[in-house]
């Protein structure tokens, strides 16, 4: 959990860092507390993990990864654990949740985002998964993004 | 794009110093000049090759809610209801998906309790069942893109 500090620094770089020679003294200023302790308290939320990282996110349709599915599978729940551990242990997933299933339409409970350049290194991708997940598969699908609607990031 | 800019994407996916020159900090890693670099940087935010620059935030860790949801939107109301969904600011992230469940959106609030009135009321202003799948567990984030 975070204080109301933490959260006003929250609020001054939700739109991202200030490009300047001095950001965090950039946000200090917003905050209204000294650069020392935005500083420290970030050092802090990053090593608590409230922080998950702090530099760039690429637009990966503008570097070229046109292909963006969301793979999910249909795994059993007391397989979930190790199948997690498998898809989530692979290099080219960006992302490995285990969500709700909903039934009867929606029965896939692990989910694994993958990024390619072409169609066939996608669905090559997509192989490499359902070659390690083998019997724990049940049944999966690709869903690929045919467009961003919109890609704001958290807001508070 | 050239190769600099390639290299810049590359290193700094993650792991930008906390200092109070972090640019220079970066930039010394990079060979490059701090003024360089921040130049690089902004042309890229720009261009619109990177989508964001600083601190990314965990949602659940910060004490709030956060999850995806699906909707089948007849394809005729498509765009009518990604204006409505978009509307809420609570709404981080919002993708077209080949699929029945063809909209699928990430909803992300300061407060937990907060989520369910979202899907609440666009549920009631689109008419539409939200298919709501919150992570149950998280088993991998964060995978660094190739320039």
């Amino acid at each position: 959990m975070i204080d109301s500090i933490d959260r006003a620094i929250v609020k001054a770089t939700q739109d991202g860092l200030p490009l300047v020679e001095r950001p965090y003294h950039a946000v200090a200023e917003m905050v209204g507390i000294a650069p020392d302790e935005v500083m420290a308290r970030m050092e802090r939320l990053l090593e608590a993990g409230i922080i998950r990282r702090i530099g760039l996110v690429p637009n990966h349709y503008a570097l070229g990864y046109r292909f963006n599915g969301m793979t999910v599978w249909d795994v059993a729940d007391s397989d979930i654990a190790e199948a997690g551990r498998l898809v989530g242990g692979l290099d080219f997933v960006s992302h490995c949740y285990h969500r709700p299933r909903h039934l009867p339409d929606w029965p896939y409970s692990l989910f694994a985002m993958i990024h390619a350049r072409e169609r066939a290194d996608a669905d090559a991708l997509v192989e490499r998964i359902a070659a390690v997940l083998g019997p724990l598969s049940r049944g999966n699908l690709v869903l690929f993004s045919s467009r961003i609607l919109k890609k704001t990031g958290l807001r508070l | 794009m050239d190769d600099i800019d390639r290299r810049i994407i590359n290193t700094f996916q993650g792991g930008f110093p906390i200092v109070e020159r972090p640019f220079a900090a970066a930039a010394r890693i990079l060979g490059l000049d701090e003024a360089d670099l921040i130049a690089r940087v902004k042309a890229l935010s720009e261009a619109g090759t990177i989508s964001r620059f600083g601190p990314m935030w965990h949602a659940e860790k910060m004490g709030g809610g956060l999850t995806l949801t699906a909707m089948k939107v007849p394809e005729d109301r498509f765009d009518e209801v990604a204006a409505i969904v978009n509307s809420f600011p609570e709404v981080a992230h919002n993708y077209a998906r080949e699929h029945a469940l063809n909209m699928w959106f990430v909803v992300a609030t300061e407060r937990p309790g907060r989520i369910r009135e979202v899907l609440d009321e666009i549920e009631a202003r689109t008419g539409l069942a939200v298919h709501d799948m919150p992570k149950i567990e998280e088993f991998f984030v964060g995978l660094r893109f190739e320039a």
